[in-house]
């Protein structure tokens, strides 16, 4: 039964992801702590990881509108792979707490983001 | 060129410590810093996430703390439902549904900061 849940949050998820351009793990996150009672490092690695197919579909989608612009993007990812070797070192060495805290924060900021971003494409 | 490079610094350091993509920040400094317009800065950022994303599996496999099996289980019918909704994003209107979206976001922090 659980596992039924946890594939149709997936797809729940999924669908948002592409949606609102973000890869899902601000949902996947939550949905490994409550469904699967994971801790939130266990949690966030492997929420990492089912980015990873969500966003190749959402990519593989945008494409066909023409809206990827590729060398920015390879720009980007390039760079941020040296930073998630600190930010992986910064979250094995926090409490779990903290790294809880964190997480709600960026909800918020997240959420946020998303009514601003709707705010202003009304004009 | 620099621009993109610290989005990017910005992004992978978030990605891997809270587990998300990173484009909770990839996206406002395209649009903001970058003046991009919001599909192709959305687009853009899904593929930047793809990469960062790979790196982080491989820092936290390096740290023993990846669980694979969670990670399919959901990324799989996430991939499933994101191509549905990449489509829908043409032609919904986004933009009431972005205000539920942050409500949802808005009640999941907060029971996650009173737990």
């Amino acid at each position: 039964m659980t596992y039924v849940l946890v594939v149709l949050l997936g797809v729940v998820a999924g669908v948002l992801s592409g949606l609102f351009g973000v890869g899902g793990g601000i949902l996947f996150v939550p949905t490994l702590t409550t469904a699967f009672g994971l801790s939130q490092l266990h949690a966030e690695a492997a929420s990492l990881l089912a980015i990873i197919p969500t966003v190749l579909v959402g990519v593989w989608r945008q494409q066909r509108y023409g809206n990827v612009r590729w060398r920015p993007a390879a720009i980007i990812g390039g760079a941020s792979v040296a930073a998630t070797v600190a930010g992986a070192q910064v979250a094995v060495s926090l409490p779990e707490a903290t790294l809880r805290k964190l997480f709600a924060v960026l909800l918020i900021v997240t959420a946020a983001q998303i009514a601003w971003r709707a705010w202003r494409t009304e004009s | 060129m620099p621009l993109l490079i610290l989005v990017g610094l910005v992004a992978g350091f978030l990605s891997a410590l809270l587990g998300v993509g990173g484009g909770i920040v990839i996206v406002p400094l395209l649009l903001v810093a970058g003046r991009w317009e919001l599909r192709s800065a959305t687009a853009t950022s899904l593929a930047a996430i793809g990469i960062t994303a790979t790196a982080g599996v491989l820092v936290y496999i390096a740290h023993g703390e990846l669980k694979p099996v969670y990670g399919v289980l959901l990324g799989i019918p996430a991939a499933a439902g994101a191509y549905f909704g990449t489509g829908l994003q043409q032609r919904l209107p986004v933009r009431t549904l972005s205000f539920l979206f942050a409500g949802l976001l808005f009640a999941i922090a907060i029971r996650m900061l009173v737990q």
